[in-house]
């Protein structure tokens, strides 16, 4: 019986089954470690560099959670005129329509996010950058390159104050 | 006393000090590398001087960028800290309108060398990774613009910069990374100012440095390119200078020529500082971006008025993306000395570019004057 011996050579010898042009299962298993090595450390270094960048952004999206924004009675905006405030992060506005009504719609341009502004004489919303405008009931987008309508909030009034909240 | 090898500085100190020098760092290879370089003379040779002219106002930005650095606060009180540089510091305004104006001319002469270079045929081998290197520093370049307005943090700054970083914000997987990487946070804030800030004063130059020298390698080893008029002349009849001093020297006639113009627009036109940023306020009317990226403004409009949605932007991205890559691959494609066919077809091509440009932007500027009236 010829003796079999599975020394160092063994692997790195050609043989039918490992064709000389290929790579060894030694050299094989070796190029997988190190790769595997290079991949965890890259991830190592990666994952807390990103986590430690991206961390305003988290706590942004953290404070973004709030439920509900309560406007005082001394801030309400006098008919024909709208409230810019903060929901959460975001810009927001409350606009108090001639007839009375309050629709409160998020202040940030669907297009490229410019703030835009309430238009009383048009009755409309218009955004300076690109020109979008948007219909100040509703929030719907008229014209220009805007391609959502506003996000509108519910408007509670209660005791001469307004409770803004998520629709 | 051994005779020095600089010629006429026998008697002098400075002989001794050349040779003592010259024996440790071997200046005397230098000097004859730089004697030996020669620079083509022709009809377009003025078009040779936009690349020095680009580096004499980088180094006017190197400068200026140090001294402003002295007064600069980034974060939450960078708005302030350049209000108090403009008005309260000794020529702090001065030194910031040099800054912006210098960026302002920077960025024209580089593109003019860019120009100039793609009519020049300039790209072709062996000099293809000057060009591409070259068009590494503009990417670059634009980049420093991009980075450098928001930092006052005026109300241009932050619409501008809100509106530049909303647009890639639109491409496919592009939103978490934006915001969570470059901008930090859903809008833009102090903390993208301290971001920008980074990127402006650290990476950009670490990046821009060795390019730079790469490029200027380039130069050395293949030497200006010819128009193709030169090019078929036969050698006896082209002419040379010999780089130093004679070319040197009008390179620094030209960066006098730099300088006042920079001196007369800086102290004459000061750069404005608008009011504070303030993220509740609204977009103020008739809002554009620098001219330079005029151009890109006005054909997302356009495309924006004819495609619904978002498909505007990511036209305009992906036409810009190929435009850009089909800029790049120049060389590949318009490889023939000769006037062939594609030779000619890259030069339409650059004509074409440069008129769309132009185009574009004119009407940009037009669309806005109509507007604030």
């Amino acid at each position: 019986m010829p003796d079999i011996t599975l020394d160092e050579n063994t692997a790195a010898t050609p043989d039918a089954a490992h064709p000389p042009e290929g790579v060894s299962r030694r050299g094989f298993i070796v190029q997988a470690a190190l790769g595997a090595a290079g991949v965890c450390y890259a991830g190592a270094v990666a994952y807390p560099v990103y986590r430690y960048l991206a961390a305003p952004a988290q706590q942004a999206a953290e404070l973004a959670a709030v439920k509900e924004v309560k406007i005082p009675e001394d801030k309400m905006p006098a008919p024909g005129t709208a409230l810019m405030f903060r929901f959460g992060s975001r810009p927001t506005m409350l606009i108090h329509h001639k007839d009375g009504t309050m629709v409160c719609l998020t202040a940030v341009c669907t297009h490229l996010g410019c703030t835009v502004q309430y238009q009383p004489e048009q009755d409309h919303i218009h955004c300076a950058c690109h020109g979008g405008t948007y219909d100040a009931h509703t929030g719907a987008n008229i014209s220009g390159p805007p391609p959502k309508p506003l996000q509108r909030f519910n408007v509670e009034r209660a005791n001469g104050e307004v409770l803004i909240t998520r629709v | 006393m051994a005779k020095s090898s600089l010629p006429g500085f026998d008697a002098i100190p400075f002989g001794r000090l050349y040779d003592w020098l010259d024996e440790r760092v071997g200046v005397k290879e230098v000097v004859e590398f730089a004697k030996k370089k020669v620079v083509p003379e022709h009809s377009q040779s003025f078009w040779y001087y936009w690349g020095g002219m680009s580096i004499f106002f980088f180094t006017v930005q190197l400068v200026s960028g140090i001294l402003l650095l002295v007064y600069y606060r980034p974060g939450e009180g960078a708005y302030d800290s350049v209000r108090q540089l403009v008005y309260e510091i000794d020529f702090g305004w001065l030194i910031r309108s040099v800054h912006s104006w210098a960026a302002n001319l920077m960025v024209f002469s580089v593109f003019v060398h860019m120009f100039s270079t793609f009519f020049m045929k300039a790209y072709r081998g062996p000099r293809e990774f000057g060009w591409w290197s070259g068009l590494g520093l503009l990417g670059m370049v634009t980049l420093f613009g991009f980075s450098g307005y928001l930092l006052p943090m005026d109300e241009l700054a932050f619409f501008a910069t809100k509106v530049g970083l909303e647009i890639p914000k639109n491409m496919p997987g592009m939103r978490p990374l934006i915001e969570n990487i470059v901008q930090g946070g859903p809008d833009v804030s102090s903390v993208t100012i301290q971001r920008f800030f980074a990127l402006h004063v650290v990476i950009l130059p670490l990046m821009f440095l060795p390019l730079l020298t790469f490029h200027l390698w380039m130069v050395m080893k293949h030497g200006n390119a010819v128009p193709q008029s030169e090019e078929l002349k036969p050698a006896s009849q082209r002419r040379t200078v010999p780089f130093f001093p004679n070319f040197f020297i009008k390179d620094l006639a030209m960066w006098l020529i730099a300088l006042n113009v920079l001196a007369i627009l800086a102290a004459m036109y000061p750069w404005p500082l608008g009011v504070q940023a303030d993220p509740l306020a609204s977009a103020p009317e008739g809002i554009h971006p620098e001219w330079y990226f005029m151009n890109q403004f006005e054909l997302l409009k356009i495309l924006g008025r004819i495609l619904p949605g978002m498909a505007g932007e990511i036209g305009g991205v992906l036409m810009f993306t190929l435009g850009g890559v089909l800029w790049g691959l120049v060389p590949l494609f318009d490889t023939s000395s000769k006037f062939g066919s594609r030779a000619r077809i890259a030069t339409w091509f650059g004509f074409m570019v440069i008129a769309s440009l132009i185009a574009l932007t004119v009407l940009g500027y037009y669309e806005v004057v109509v507007t604030k009236s």
